[in-house]
């Protein structure tokens, strides 16, 4: 990724220093650029070669296009040219605009595998003692990968030049992989350059210290085994972190989607087969609420989420509101039926929004603070990622202190622990029958607008949450916060270390039979509820 | 007297219903092979094949209502089993194509020669043999039904819990048919068969024939569900559906019951789906998808469960609706029907149609009779 856009980067400076009409010297340029008008690898190889050694401003411009496949020859006029995305030529040598008729024979230079690597180790050379600090590090990454001998000399004086530390770390380690791959490099520089590439510990240094060349001496090959395992070892801890942290990832996802369930279905002991539905809705608000920002006030974006959030509670837990009201309310103590009038109800909310906002994904943006990542250690963490597992924990801890400081949590959990009493205490049951179906489709509402920043919004989103949904909150125990909490992070971290063992898909089905089996050994799930609560 | 009464209504229902199938059995074939193609009455070939796909249907339905309508069991799963029976069916007619597949092997099918397989898996041996794979038509889902019950009902997993175990049943297995290494044709399934025991399955007198073989075994699933229903075995059913503890305490096994029933049913199912895939050609992992199986429920509400003659009528008219919206203009608007459905008949016509007009005529004999009130209610189906 970070390479791709490098590339992207540099391209456009190629091409804004083409377009700018670069006052070129064509001295060495020339002759060299004649080597591409034969269109044979071989010669091809030489003129690239060429290119780089001729110091020439265009040199980058002219290996970019050949690496793109938009460096055009004609054998006719035994001229070379660039030509652009919208199919414009300028000349190879000069960079100024062809004016005259395009020649008939027009080619594209083309280059196989082998001359890719031999571009990207000219690059990469030429781009080592440039001014911009994040194409030195490209250059050096290029070069690490390429191992190509002849930009030792380059390298050399790049690293005497250079100020940076970590470029200058990232230069010494493209240095030691051309040491370690040739041939006729002293030992002792060789066992120099191994404890550089232990020292780097990732992928490709594991990747370098067990492709040594042959011929290479006892000693050598030694500190690299035994380099390589410690890279290794090294590796495999971070693996585990890292699937650990996907785990916390997908825990916190399943956390969101199943928590607003745990009212309804936990507490209250409705099945709500819509409740996917609700979430969707919220993803949808998201939706709307970038629209309408796009279109009246484009600055006001970064605050897109934090309008949809509230909007969204309150558009779902309406709707909630209005279910119980028209549907569920008939059919309290018909748990079976509920499942089937449910069903029916998600069918019509999905097919409703697919009229409205048609069957595609619709596109929802990430704001600032949520895209992009950084690195911690060997990982590398996304921050919506981040953001969604402190969302769902601040959720969570809201939705508690909801149920434990508040009235309506005290009159909820009365009415579900005893509601005949709770009605001869003055409680509105009904009421709050309705309030807390809203409040739990509510939730389900604001966890759209977290998935939303990182599953397609279509009208098939919540399908997809509500099995594991349903699992999270049976697993957990039917009635308590804290065994949804607990019992979707386990899920999401055990899926996360099976995928690996077993496959994505094989991973989840393993997780289903062994909730099944768990729900044979524990019908009433992680933390049973004790007491009369139990006979409901 | 009129509890003597209400179990002769039921018999003629039954009766209507077992003349009404036996009919459609001999004359559908009639009016497709007989009558001329020209003349008004004549059925066109793809109507009987829509006709044996209700039919497989309706088969379904009455195996889910064998256990939701009179044992209390909702099942969420039972798609699982359909499929299995024609997964099971369809190896079978796989390996009936023999050398006229695209790569013309004559042990493995298409789908294995594309992947690179070098041999059948040990799981394919022996399909070629029609009786062998009649018997694990109702096999496979059997054993499935009987292990998953019996972890199920053993721990006493009941109502929606069961339900919604049932569901994530159908939704792993889905999830696993879709994987190519499982050797079922991953998410294209098995397709493309010539012959069904020795005919080509295309040809019209074949599909008359596998229609009628259907409404056979659409009859002969009714008997079977009758006679349980009726039967000593199918008065504890009831029992367990209305007051679970109480059977049990009264000091019937329930589990041995349910498990029986659960299994009877999945073993129906599966020769729903077996009749069902020579018949639509094709069988694909999508049949396992979870709302196929509520579909399949719904089917039974509406018709009317713990009625059996309901089950099978709702299968069809479901169905029917659903080819006639969906294939036409207003099939945007076949999903809200669908959800008006499930909401509708939960919510007002929670006897289903059939069960409604068992009620009514109940209560009318109720006020002819005008005595023994008592021997009618405890006559009428319970909600």
């Amino acid at each position: 990724m970070g390479f791709g856009r490098g590339c992207l980067v540099a391209l456009l400076l190629a091409f804004a220093s083409m377009l700018g009409h670069t006052a070129a010297r064509a001295d060495g340029l020339d002759d060299a650029l004649a080597h591409f008008t034969a269109d044979d690898f071989d010669e091809t190889g030489t003129g690239i070669a060429a290119v780089a050694a001729s110091g020439n401003l265009r040199a980058e411009a002219v290996l970019r296009a050949l690496q793109n496949g938009q460096l055009m020859y004609s054998a006719e006029r035994k001229a070379v040219y660039v030509q652009d995305d919208a199919g414009k030529l300028f000349d190879a040598a000069t960079g100024r605009p062809v004016t005259s008729d395009p020649p008939a024979d027009l080619d594209a230079v083309s280059i196989n595998n082998r001359l890719r690597g031999v571009i990207d180790a000219a690059l990469g050379g030429l781009t080592l003692l440039s001014k911009n600090p994040a194409r030195r590090l490209e250059a050096a990454a290029a070069v690490f990968k390429s191992r190509e001998l002849s930009a030792l000399p380059t390298l050399e004086n790049a690293i005497r030049q250079e100020q940076d530390p970590s470029i200058k770390r990232a230069l010494t380690q493209a240095r030691a992989a051309i040491v370690l791959s040739s041939a006729d490099a002293s030992d002792e520089d060789k066992l120099a350059a191994v404890a550089v590439i232990r020292e780097r510990g990732d992928q490709d240094a594991l990747g370098l210290l067990q492709s040594l060349p042959g011929g290479t001496s006892e000693p050598v090959v030694k500190a690299a085994a035994s380099a390589a395992a410690a890279v290794q070892s090294r590796l495999a801890i971070w693996n585990t972190v890292q699937n650990a942290w996907y785990g916390i990832s997908l825990g916190s996802v399943l956390l969101l989607a199943a928590i607003g369930l745990a009212i309804t279905f936990g507490v209250m002991g409705v099945i709500n087969m819509a409740h996917g539905e609700m979430v969707m809705i919220g993803a949808y608000v998201t939706f709307v609420v970038q629209e309408a920002i796009r279109t009246s006030n484009p600055a006001l974006f970064d605050y897109s989420l934090a309008i949809a959030i509230p909007l969204a509670f309150v558009v779902a837990g309406f709707v909630g509101i209005l279910i119980e009201r028209c549907i569920i309310r008939f059919l309290y103590g018909r748990p079976l039926e509920t499942l089937l009038a449910t069903w029916g109800l998600s069918l019509i909310l999905q097919q409703a929004v697919r009229t409205m906002f048609g069957p595609n994904n619709r596109e929802v943006g990430n704001p600032s603070f949520m895209s992009g990542a950084f690195d911690l250690g060997g990982i590398t963490i996304t921050y919506n990622r981040l953001w969604i597992v402190c969302f769902a924990l601040a959720a969570f801890a809201a939705l508690l202190a909801l149920l434990r400081f508040t009235r309506f949590g005290l009159e909820m959990r009365a009415v579900t622990q005893n509601r005949a009493m709770a009605a001869s205490m003055g409680i509105r049951t009904s009421t709050i029958d309705a309030l807390t179906f809203g409040l739990g489709s509510g939730i389900a509402g604001m966890a759209g607008v977290a998935l939303s920043q990182i599953d397609n919004v279509s009208p098939n989103l919540g399908q997809g949450y509500i099995i594991d949904s349903f699992m999270v909150v049976v697993f957990g125990g039917v009635g308590n916060l804290w065994g949804t909490l607990v019992g979707s992070f386990l899920l999401g971290i055990a899926n996360k270390f099976l995928e690996p063992v077993a496959g994505a898909v094989l991973g989840k089905i393993a997780i289903l039979v062994f909730i099944i089996l768990f729900i044979q050994k524990r019908p009433r799930g992680l933390f049973a509820l004790k007491g009369r609560a139990v006979e409901a | 007297m009129s509890s003597h009464l209400l179990v002769r209504s039921l018999d003629r229902g039954a009766a209507i219903f077992l003349v009404v199938v036996a009919a459609a059995a001999l004359l559908v074939p009639v009016f497709n092979l007989v009558v001329p193609p020209t003349a008004s009455l004549h059925l066109p070939t793809y109507v009987v094949a829509l006709f044996g796909k209700y039919v497989c249907y309706a088969i379904l339905a009455l195996s889910i209502d064998l256990i939701w309508g009179y044992c209390g069991i909702l099942s969420l799963g039972h798609g699982a089993f359909f499929a299995l029976g024609g997964y099971a069916m369809g190896m079978y007619l796989m390996r009936q194509i023999g050398t006229r597949g695209v790569y013309a092997n004559p042990i493995l099918p298409d789908f294995m020669v594309f992947l690179n397989w070098k041999e059948l898996p040990v799981y394919w041996y022996g399909f070629q043999h029609f009786p062998y794979a009649a018997l694990m038509v109702v096999l496979a889902p059997g054993v499935l039904a009987f292990v998953f019950g019996w972890f199920a009902f053993r721990s006493r997993v009941t109502g929606v819990y069961l339900s919604i175990i049932t569901q994530a049943m159908t939704y792993a297995l889905m999830l696993g048919f879709f994987r190519n290494n499982f050797g079922f044709g991953g998410n294209n399934g098995l397709t493309d068969f010539k012959d069904f025991l020795g005919f080509n399955v295309q040809a019209e007198t074949t599909r008359n024939v596998l229609f009628s073989l259907s409404c056979v075994a659409l009859m002969l699933g009714f008997l079977v569900c009758r006679g349980i229903v009726a039967s000593k075995l199918g008065k504890v059913l009831i029992a367990i559906r209305d007051a679970e503890a109480r059977t049990r305490f009264l000091g019937y096994r329930v589990e041995s019951y349910k498990l029986f029933v659960f299994t009877l049913s999945a073993c129906m199912a599966g020769i729903a789906g077996a009749l069902y895939v020579p018949q639509v050609g094709i069988i694909n992992p999508s049949e396992f998808a979870p709302g196929n199986s509520i579909e399949a429920v719904i089917w039974v509400a509406v018709g009317g469960r713990g009625t059996l003659t309901g089950a099978a009528l709702g299968a069809v008219l479901v169905n029917y609706a659903k080819t006639y919206f969906t294939s036409g203009a207003l099939a945007p608007y076949w999903l809200f029907m669908l959800g008006s459905l499930f909401i509708g008949v939960t919510l007002f016509l929670p006897r289903g149609v059939v069960g409604t007009l068992h009620h009514w005529t109940a209560l009318r004999r109720v006020k002819l009779s005008a005595a023994a009130e008592d021997g009618v209610a405890a006559a009428l189906p319970a909600e």
